[in-house]
Parts: C-alpha cells; structure tokens; sequence
C-alpha cells in the first residue's frame, strides 16, 4: 500500500483522498496477513475525510466488535471505485453533507450513539442503500473478513477431505451407514 | 482441448436432426439419449463452455462466472420481488446448465405426488392435477437415473462420509425421533465412471472442480458427441421456433456467440430452458397461426410456475461448526415430507443441511437488513449449523411467466417477468418447518435460530405441465406437445406438480424415458 508509485499517483492524481489507520489487535488472525501494524488505502475520487465518513457509516450498519477498520477500508475502496460514476459521487457527497448538517456540522465528531442517532433516519434513502448494499458484499467478500469470521474461502479448494470435514468433536460421531463412509473405507453392513 | 473440437457437425438446413434447446439435466440427458439410438442432434445452449478447470472457489467471482444473470422482472407478494427484483432465480448460464451448480440430491417422488389432485383433494386457490402418468411408469426409469447418475445408496454405491454440518443435524434429528443420513446424493462416494470421488471442497454451488458431481457438462454431453451424432453449439441463445403451415415446427432461430441470427431446421424440437426460459421462447414463438404463444391453445403456457416452498434454519452453538467444509447438502431428513393434513398443510417437506460461505451467508440471511441482529449472525459464523426446507409448492394459475414486452434483451426480445405469490398452504408448511428446523438445533444446544427467507429460485416448475386433457395443461405424460406433435418439453416445465423432492433426479428419469419414446415415434416415422 505504501509502495512509491501508488503514493506519486494518488499524488498527482490530487482529487483522491487517503485512508489510513493501525490495527488495533496485534495478536488477531489479520496481523498474521498484515505486513504491517500501519495500513494506508489511497483513493481515486472520493476525498479523505468523505472516506472517513463512509468507514464510520459502514461501522454503524454492520457493528462487528473487534473488527479492525482495515477490513471496513474495503468498503470505502469499493464505494470509490464506483464513484468514478459521476452519480454514485453524486450520491455519496450529499448524503454525507446531509449527515453533517443533521449532526450540526461534524459527523465525525459525535461518539457512536449519536452517530447511530443521526443516520439511522436515512435508512431507505438512495444514499443509505447503497452504502448498505454495498458493504454487505464488499465488507464480506475479502481476506481479512474471512480471517476474522473464521471462513477459510479459497483454502477449500483441495478440498477438506483430510482436512477438517468430519473434524466436530462435541457431538457423537453418527454411526454407520448413515453417516456414510470415507472414499477408501469398505461398509461393512 | 475443448469437447466440441472434434465433435460431428450438421448443416443448417439439415432438417433431419432434432434440436435440443438446452443442456442441462433435462436437454443433456435427452441428447445424449437420442444420440446413443444413433439419432442426430443439435444441442444449443445460450452458455458458454466452461470446463472444471475454470471453476472459481469463490462465491461472488463464481456467480459471475456462471448465473444467468440476463434480466428479468419480478412481481406479486413474494419477498423476492423486494429482495432481488431483478434475480428470481438463481440458475446457470453455461454448457451443462444448472447440473452444474445443483447440489446433488437425488430423490424420488413419493407415488402419492404424481396424484396430486386425488390425494389433497380441491384446495381454494391451488390448480391441482394428477400427473399423466403414475410413479409406477416412471419407477424403471428412476431405476435407470439412479445407476447413470451414481446416486448414493444406490445401486450399491454407498453413502458420502458426514460432514460437521451432518453431524449436529444427525444429532438433532435423533432427539426429535426423525430418521437422518447423508442422503441419495449424485456424487461420488468412491471413484466411479471415470470420475474422482468427493474430496470434500464445499464449493458444490460453484461447480465441481473434481467432477464427483453428476453434472451433464462431463457425462453425458461427452458421451453423446462420442458417438457422433451429437453437435453441441455453446453460446447460442434461441430467438424462437418457427412452424410450418400445418402446425408442425421446422426451424429454431437463434442468436450465436457474435450476435449473428442463425437458423437451424429441425426434425423435431425439445425445449429445455428451465421453467421460465422455456415458457418464454414458446410465447416469444407467437404466430398468426398460434397468437397466443407455440403450444398455448390452453392458456396454461407459463402459468403454475412452482419453485418449491423453501426457506433456510440456521442455528449457532458454543463450539465450531465449519458447516462450510464438506459436501453442501450433506444429510437430509425425509420424515416431514409425508402427506398429513393433521399439521396444517397439504404435502410435506425434506430437510437437507445447506451451508453458504461468508460472502453469500452475509448476501442472503436477511437481505435488506443491517445492525446488531444482522451482524450477530456473522460474528458466530464459524459456530453455525444450517439447514435448507424444500417443499411441495401448489401450481396456481395467476403464478406465472410472462413477457414483459417493456423490458428486452440485447436481442430485442421481451424478457421474462416472473409472478408469483404464496399460497396459505406454502406459508403455513414454511412456518411448521421453521419451528421443526428450530427445535432440531435447540435440542443439540443451540444458542440463536435464524430463519432465513427464501434463496433466488434454483427449483423452478410447471409453467409448460403434463396434463391428461389437452385443456389443462401444454404436453402429454411424454413431454410431448399436446398441439404440435413433434415439440416436446424437456424440463421442470413439463412438472404437473411439484413434489416435495429436488426435481433433478426426476426431470433425468423423464429425460430418459421421453428419449425412448421420440426414438419409437421417429421409427414409426410418426414425427
């Protein structure tokens, strides 16, 4: 993320922000991905502070606690690639005007509860749903989210078969034949 | 090298073949069934070649890669016009159409569900009918299915291993007094017909990387164009079928991978484009002679469109579950598929595990929602169990597909709108299932019960039906045409009802037999 190239672009580029934060669990399963406790995230079209806001209305809707911000950074990389789209733009920067007049100024500037206060009203509006249906794929749909939830995604592809399918130890095992046979084993009713 | 490359071709004007529109678990078998009789066909199927190579273990990246995504238009009560108004159902648009993203379940139709009518009696609102035919003419051919498929015990093929999901079903099912096992599954339990055996990857809705799962795409469309007489034309989405003055088709028009309009002539004509393409090319095929739509002198073309009742239990525990390794539907619960009006609904319901991946767990448990409810769910996603009801559905007239002519595709045509609002009788077999599926986990220690609504429709039904009368339904107890003698319908349209079972099983042993029959009329030199 910090490579020279991508930082002389988003530089020369100008319009676009950046994200950037530090993982606030040293020890959880996404430092183990991470090269690095500091994450930055730069931003084609959408400014720094306007991803802010949009990390922090991603946090509201999809509470998870633990969850590092580096993960909810997606949603906002997703939300900026679609607003190369003159009207998911158009979209976003007024909503995030009309949060910030209903927080008297400042969005950002409230704890979580009044943040939640102040949001929760646009539930329905273009600006709402499309953050919502947004960041329930983009949220979801990466790495650092399988990680966390415990989801090991393309780690399947081989197949679990030795590795873990029938590994539940807290139940009986059920008996055979019902509970089938492995592709070696000989049934023996 | 691609299956097609060395494949037997045919002329556009060789009016000696049949035309097979579709490849999946209806048009592949079929095909491959006529051309093992030495009888010449050309299967075009709108989707591209795709081989298991080119499967993703990647839920979104898949779907992409495989759903039929072209638009369509939604309408009535159900929540699915809300939720994904433009996805009503979740089907392939690929060679080996939706066998391969099925999950393998191969069941029966119990005897009682080809007499529908006769056994629930009238109820207000349902357009209940018998089947033309019984499960006793069906039973060779289930027999047939089940071997060519390798349907887990079976024919001596025993039972896949259970996975994590299985094994809390299996348990909660014992406290309840229900009889669970891993099912009659089309996937290998042990290497068979050239084909590896179950490794377990989970990934069973995004195509089988291994092959373990029957799906037409690595058996039956290879051993059709083995034999030679079977061309397959991936990435040829059909316009309509044309008909000669006395009312017998002639031609299939379609559209080819560049966008060119291609004619092909035909012998005679099976339609198998899933249960709302199928109604939709026959309605797109109106003439002077038939204004109402091919085969439509009912009125019953693209009406009692089913999609089963369904709906998703999904339970969370004080331990890991990983319901996400191992085969989808890995155990299944036949005991409330019964017919016993005492519980408040007519027909019955299975229960099979399902298990989504995150992505798709986040996409479908509640879609439309957010906050602490929504989010709690994921938190325990890696201590979830699940399961999936699928039920008998009542076809019902005003359910159904039809041309949306203020949408089209990128050919022009009107697209599909598909309507559709419960009946009572789904709804209260829904709610009966979702306490049972509640009170399986909650006696194996379950902490919070989600009920899921239903998914995008992957068991679509009955909008061509088999009827006995001409008046009441599309096509006789063979798939064929009730007006035109040489169209047939090869698919879940043909369904007169719905049956509490996963159709693909059935709509293979129909294939099977309908084959026969169009080999025996073509000898006779009837089409």
């Amino acid at each position: 993320m910090s490579s020279p190239t991508l930082s002389r672009r988003v530089f020369l580029k100008g319009s676009g922000g950046v994200l950037a934060g530090t993982l606030a669990f040293a020890a959880g399963p996404i430092s183990l991905l991470a090269p690095s406790r500091s994450w930055a995230m730069p931003l084609d079209t959408l400014s720094t502070r306007q991803g802010e806001v949009l990390l922090g209305v991603a946090k509201q809707m999809f509470p998870h606690p633990g969850l590092e911000d580096a993960v909810y950074a997606h949603v906002v990389k997703s939300l900026d690639r679609k607003s190369a789209d003159g009207l998911m733009l158009g979209i976003l920067h007024d909503g995030i005007v009309e949060l910030d007049r209903s927080a008297g100024g400042d969005w950002l500037a409230l704890n979580d509860a009044a943040r939640l206060e102040h949001l929760a009203p646009l539930a329905g509006t273009p600006f709402f749903e499309t953050i919502r249906g947004d960041a329930v794929v983009s949220l979801y749909d990466n790495p650092l989210a399988f990680a966390h939830f415990g989801y090991q995604g393309a780690e399947g592809d081989g197949g679990y078969l030795t590795k873990g399918f029938n590994d539940l130890t807290w139940l009986p095992d059920p008996p055979q034949p019902q509970g089938g046979y492995l592709p070696f084993e000989e049934p023996t009713a | 090298m691609a299956m097609t490359d060395n494949q037997k071709t045919f002329a556009h004007d060789d009016d000696s073949v049949v035309v097979v529109i579709g490849s999946g678990a209806g048009g592949g078998t079929l095909a491959n069934e006529l051309a093992q009789q030495g009888i010449n066909v050309v299967v075009l199927e709108a989707g591209a070649l795709h081989t298991t190579a080119d499967f993703l273990a990647d839920e979104w990246a898949s779907f992409a890669q495989l759903a039929w995504l072209d638009t369509r238009t939604t309408s009535g009560s159900w929540r699915l016009a809300k939720d994904f108004p433009n996805l009503p159902a979740w089907i392939v648009k690929a060679v080996g159409g939706t066998t391969v993203h099925w999950a393998g379940a191969s069941l029966r139709f119990q005897p009682h569900e080809f007499a529908a009518l006769s056994t629930y009696g009238d109820v207000a609102g349902a357009n209940l009918l018998d089947w033309p035919l019984t499960y006793d003419d069906l039973a060779p051919y289930y027999d047939r299915a089940e071997q060519r498929m390798g349907v887990t015990r079976t024919n001596d093929n025993k039972g896949l291993p259970g996975n994590n999901n299985f094994k809390v079903m299996y348990n909660g099912a014992k406290n309840l007094g229900y009889s669970c096992n891993t099912g009659h599954m089309a996937i290998n339990s042990a290497p068979r017909d050239g084909r590896a055996a179950c490794q377990q990857r989970g990934f069973c809705f995004q195509g089988c990387k291994t092959g373990a799962k029957w799906s037409t795409l690595y058996t039956e469309l290879p051993e059709g164009i083995a034999t030679g007489h079977l061309e397959l034309r991936p990435e040829s989405h059909v316009a309509r079928i044309e008909h000669d003055d006395s009312g017998k088709v002639t031609a299939v028009v379609y559209f080819d991978a560049d966008g060119n309009e291609q004619r092909q002539k035909a012998r005679l004509v099976a339609v198998a484009g899933n249960s709302i393409e199928t109604p939709r090319l026959l309605l797109n095929s109106a003439s002077t002679m038939f204004p109402e739509g091919l085969a439509n002198g009912s009125g019953q073309v693209g009406r009692n469109y089913m999609r089963h009742m369904t709906g998703s239990v999904y339970a969370t525990f004080d331990e890991p579950v990983h319901m996400y390794r191992g085969t989808t539907m890995a155990g299944i619960i036949a005991d409330e598929s019964r017919h016993d009006p005492e519980r408040g609904f007519v027909g019955g319901y299975e229960m099979e595990t399902l298990s989504l991946g995150l992505p798709f767990m986040a996409a479908f448990l509640d879609p439309g929602a957010w906050g602490p409810r929504f989010t709690g769910a994921l938190d325990q996603y890696e201590n979830m169990a699940g399961m999936w009801l699928v039920g008998e559905d009542l076809p019902q007239e005003s359910n159904r597909v039809t041309l949306n002519s203020d949408v089209t595709d990128r050919y022009g045509l009107p697209v599909a709108n598909v309507h559709y609002d419960d009946h009572p009788n789904d709804i209260a077999m829904r709610e009966h299932g979702y306490r049972q599926g509640a009170e399986l986990y909650r006696s194996v220690g379950a902490r919070d019960i989600y009920e899921v609504p239903p998914y995008p429709s992957t068991h679509n039904l009955g909008t061509c039906r088999m009827s006995e009368r001409p008046e009441d339904g599309v096509c006789n107890g063979f798939g064929q045409a009730h007006e035109i003698p040489n169209l047939f319908i090869s698919d879940g349209s043909q369904f007169t009802t719905s049956a509490a079972e996963n159709p693909t099983l059935t709509i293979v042993s129909l294939a099977i037999r309908q084959a026969e029959y169009i080999g025996e009329l073509m000898q006779r030199g009837a089409v």
